[in-house]
């Protein structure tokens, strides 16, 4: 363990270099860039001559293509903000509800003895281990208008609903595939809260009610907010469960990146400046928790 | 807890691949099949250890799948030598973003026409040596130096294919028109209508509505036609490709636009579809085998393109896939209520109705896909955001208060 | 720790079983479909085995998991010797670059896989690096490093330096005092950064999707390809497969584990009890004598 061994870390950070900063760099290049058709001059020739000479018939000479930097990629997705507004709204209740949700379980489980309690989170833990995609379609099944929930309430007369297809799908289907996320990081916070605070707080003349606003809650935030950020980064990136549940008539950003690298619009620059903008919002949400988090860190510390 | 999952990975993984080994070697089913192939020479590359990477669409190509059908990947291992990894694309364009996207090493590409000629034009694609492919001689002439590759140096055609409509008959009115593109812009089937999620193909449905060549590129039309899908979207149910097989199947539309071969076989599995062919006229595609440029196994490939020239291999992709030949030894040799199904063999009537895709100019292409891009990105207004809204938002403040009460009562104490 | 335990009001069961059956409810809809004669997924034509027989001769899927099985031995490996050594080079570094170093290390976990695989697609792009095993691997590999390195890190500040000084003391050369005593206290790092990688590079469909290549399909691009077309019934058949192992695995496990505890309690109750029977004897004996 002398100075020496430090020098252990060299192909890492090589790899760092490569594989996480370079990657990344070229995001950014590629937002700033993009490819223009030049005639021998150096002109740039834009879409609306080419296509104008198109349809006269006009030669324009020796075209050839050049990458130059450009701000246009950047102002393009400023049409893309509803798309941005939708990712972000359907992310947020996606994470809403799974906290919603989540909370009471975590609370539930971390109050059981403890070999109950690893039977409980080995359950919570069992879904993920089958395949995401394939859970998905699952929910394809169940949701269609002839799938299986429609025909159950189909036996008593009800429906068919419209589920499938709709933004409520895609919501359901991000709360089903991140709720294990929120649920965990709750329990382990939940699990250092102890029976005997609690009992504590009763005694001294708190009703449930206040025991929860005064001691659980603020004694939870911190999971709190691990489990938040970890439901709505995947969840606002999402490309798959849109597609899947919502039928691309409720595109996200997630799909929009898609589209532009592997889709039906291949144009990487934009799709670059869109993962910019979209790692930027990121950014800002998880600067959001962070600062709830330390903050009231401090509030529980007082109690 | 996450040491459990951990360590359950790992037990997972020893008993799969106990699993696995315990499993008896079953991948070379014998089957059945005893062919004369045509005289040349197939196993010349047999002990050199080549696997081609082929990239076809999705369901088209005979393939047993466990029933005993004709193999034709495996059939080409078997007399040649030559392995074959098969894998599958959903558009044209995601087969030009894999492509374009960095040399994939694919061998083997089968793409439509108007792709085609863009990856030639782009300089992706590699000149065929036709001397490794003699049996170019079977396929008909009309097929031979099409608009997209003129001289004929760089393709040779797979199997061809019309658009169509596919409808749920009990779902669709029986007074409806369904030989028209009206009918999924009808707004008595809002939210029963799948639409294609490929821009060419939604284009060329649009243009052809407006009286519009689908190879338009007046930017004019084009705009004019983006608005028509744009007014579209409010039917739309949803956005997809390949997936039009399963929902049509399982009743879950009412009108799709799709390939009438698949429709065929979609007609077999569900009898309560049908198909139909707008008046307005349609598109009629031919998908052919090309090999880009930077593939390692050039002449390998040849004796693949060579071997689904044969007439036997020819009439059983045919056969299972449901689209015409341009193999015209395999036509012939189908029954002669093969060649009268029209679903699959449309009148020359309805072929003359119809329109080849043109390669677009990278101009046009790129205000296709933008405009693409807009319509499908475009909020569509969803009546049920409004109460989550008001939801969310009393549940937002509510959990700032409560913070900010424990806070003051904390501060306090 | 609380281990007391508290017996649950019937709304607070309820409210355990309603979650669970949300979350179980899509596992039962492939294990029913696994069993179903018909292809069809929402129509129900009667029971069948055939899924499971065919399985094992559907190459598409086979070989998909062996692809899947080995880039994720090759990358955890890679990632935990790479990550190991970054860690021990971590651990002596300065604070800032330290810091500055780990902060970066987070980089993966915290993005969104999409834009990590959009960023590396890129990448391999400009590198002009032909889509393959080759870039799946390194991919996996760069998202593995970071779990391992973060694995790793807080057991090297646990371990104790004056162990490894009195090694040398005592005559051991810097390399054996390393290997013996600083390799064996990291040891449980390593191993959960290791299969903590192997279990996330076989869940992984997002960063794949952008890096795979023709001849490197894992089974995550397998079945996505299919769910566009038709999931066969096979991959039913295969997920029923791993959901028995896994609900096996973690069952076995977990009894032990009760069983374990079981025994302890049984244990210290039962040194409790012997030492209050012996506290007695002292007690008796000291009476006794007190009597005498």
């Amino acid at each position: 363990m002398t100075r020496k061994s430090r020098f252990l870390a060299a192909p890492y950070l090589v790899w760092l270099a490569i594989f996480t900063i370079i990657p990344l760099a070229l995001i950014v290049v590629f937002a700033f860039t993009t490819t223009v058709t030049v005639d021998e001059t150096g002109r740039i020739i834009t879409a609306e001559e080419l296509l104008s000479a198109e349809a006269d018939g006009v030669v324009l000479g020796e075209l050839t293509e050049k990458t130059v930097f450009t701000l246009d990629n950047i102002t393009a997705t400023s049409a893309y903000m509803p798309v941005m507004v939708r990712s972000i709204w359907l992310a947020l209740i996606a994470t809403v509800l799974c906290l919603v949700i989540g909370y009471p379980t975590a609370y539930l489980i971390s109050r059981l003895t403890f070999s109950r309690q690893k039977m409980m989170l080995m359950l919570v833990m069992l879904p993920m281990w089958m395949n995401f995609l394939l859970r998905t379609y699952a929910w394809m099944t169940l949701l269609e208008r002839n799938g299986w929930i429609n025909k159950l309430l189909g036996l008593i007369g009800l429906g068919p609903f419209e589920m499938i297809n709709t933004q409520g799908a895609v919501v359901l289907g991000m709360v089903y595939n991140y709720l294990p996320f929120m649920i965990l990081p709750l329990y382990s916070i939940m699990t250092k809260i102890d029976n005997s605070v609690l009992e504590a707080a009763g005694d001294l003349g708190c009703n449930p009610i206040k025991t929860f606003s005064r001691v659980v809650w603020p004694l939870s935030l911190p999971g709190v907010a691990t489990g938040i950020t970890m439901v709505f980064v995947p969840a606002i990136s999402t490309f798959i469960i849109s597609r899947m549940l919502g039928g691309g008539t409720n595109m996200l950003i997630g799909d929009l990146i898609d589209l532009q690298f592997l889709g039906n619009a291949y144009n990487p620059n934009l799709g670059a400046a869109i993962s910019l903008v979209l790692m930027a919002v990121i950014l800002l949400c998880m600067s959001i928790t962070n600062a709830l988090d330390n903050e009231d860190m401090e509030g529980g510390a007082l109690l | 807890m996450k040491a459990t999952r951990i360590f359950s990975a790992f037990f997972t993984v020893i008993m799969l691949l106990t699993l696995l080994t315990a499993a008896p070697p079953v991948f070379a089913l014998e089957s059945g099949w005893e062919i004369d192939y045509s005289d040349y020479d197939w196993t010349r590359l047999a002990g050199d250890n080549v696997t081609l990477n082929v990239y076809n669409w999705g369901e088209y190509m005979s393939l047993d799948g466990g029933d005993g059908e004709f193999d034709v990947n495996g059939e080409f291992e078997k007399l040649t030598g030559i392995k074959v990894n098969y894998t599958n694309f959903a558009s044209n364009e995601e087969l030009y973003a894999k492509l374009h996207s960095g040399g994939s090493t694919y061998d083997i590409l089968i793409p439509s026409d108007y792709m085609i000629g863009r990856l030639i034009d782009e300089g992706l694609l590699e000149k065929l040596d036709f001397d490794n492919i003699p049996n170019f001689g079977n396929v008909f002439d009309i097929y031979k130096s099409p608009e997209y590759d003129p001289a004929n140096e760089y393709s040779v055609p797979y199997l061809s294919g019309i658009i169509g409509i596919v409808y749920n008959t009990t779902l669709v009115d029986k007074d409806d028109d369904v030989e028209t593109w009206d009918i999924l812009w009808d707004e008595k089937y809002a939210n029963n209508i799948l639409m294609f999620s490929n821009s060419r193909d939604a284009f060329m449905i649009s243009c052809f509505r407006l009286g519009y060549s689908p190879n338009t590129t007046d930017e004019n039309e084009l705009r004019a036609a983006a608005e028509e899908l744009k007014k579209q979207k409010l039917l739309v149910q949803a956005y997809v490709m390949d997936e039009i097989y399963d929902k049509m199947g399982g009743g879950e539309a009412a009108l799709a636009p799709y390939y009438n071969g698949d429709a065929a076989a979609m007609i077999a599995d569900n009898p309560d579809l049908a198909f139909a062919i707008p008046r307005e006229g349609t598109n009629h595609f031919v998908d052919a085998f090309c090999i880009p440029k930077g593939s390692k196994n050039k002449e390998a490939a040849e004796i693949y393109i060579n071997f689904l020239c044969e007439t036997l291999v020819a009439l059983k992709n045919s056969q299972f896939v449901g689209y015409m030949t341009p193999v015209k030894t395999a036509y012939e040799a189908l029954t002669p209520e093969q060649q009268a199904n029209t679903m699959v063999y449309p009148s020359d009537e309805i072929l003359k109705n119809t329109v080849t895709y043109t390669t677009l100019s990278p101009a046009a292409k790129n205000l296709i896909d933008s405009l693409w891009t807009e319509i499908l990105s475009e909020v569509g207004a969803s009546p049920w955001m409004t109460p989550v809204v008001l939801i969310a938002a009393v549940g937002i403040s509510l959990w700032i208060n409560i913070r900010r009460y424990v806070k003051k009562k904390t501060a306090t104490n | 720790m609380n281990t007391s335990g508290t017996r649950f009001s019937p709304l607070r069961r309820l409210y355990l079983v309603a979650i669970f059956a949300f979350l179980y409810i899509p596992i039962l809809v492939l294990i029913v479909n696994s069993f179903n004669a018909s292809k069809s997924r929402t129509v129900w034509t009667g029971f069948t085995l055939d899924w499971y027989r065919r399985l094992f001769s559907n190459e598409t899927i086979i070989t998909s998991l062996i692809n899947t099985l080995a880039v994720a031995l090759i990358a955890s490996v890679v990632a935990t010797i790479l990550g190991t050594m970054a860690a021990i080079g971590l651990h002596n570094m300065k604070r800032i670059t330290r810091s500055l170093v780990i902060n970066l290390t987070y980089m993966p976990i915290l993005n969104p896989e999409i834009i990590t695989g959009v960023s590396l697609m890129l990448l391999f792009v400009s590198l002009n690096i032909s889509f393959g095993y080759l870039t799946l691997i390194l991919s996996h590999i760069s998202f593995c490093v970071p779990y391992v390195i973060l694995n790793v890190l807080p057991k090297l500040r646990q371990t104790d330096r004056s162990l490894y000084e009195a090694a040398l003391d005592l005559g051991c050369t810097p390399m054996k005092a390393f290997t013996k005593v600083i390799i064996p206290e990291i040891m449980p790092g390593i191993l959960t950064g290791f299969l903590m990688s192997f279990t996330y590079s076989i869940d992984d469909f997002v960063i794949s999707y952008f890096t795979y290549g023709p001849t490197s399909q894992t089974l995550s691009i397998t079945i996505f390809s299919m769910t566009r077309r038709k999931v066969s019934p096979e991959v039913n058949a295969l997920s029923a497969i791993i959901f028995l192992v896994v609900l096996s695995v973690l069952l076995i496990m977990n009894l032990r584990e009760i069983n374990a505890e079981k025994k302890t309690r049984m244990a210290v109750s039962a040194a409790i009890r012997n030492e209050s029977k012996s506290h007695k004897h002292e007690h008796a004996a000291d009476s006794n004598g007190g009597g005498e």
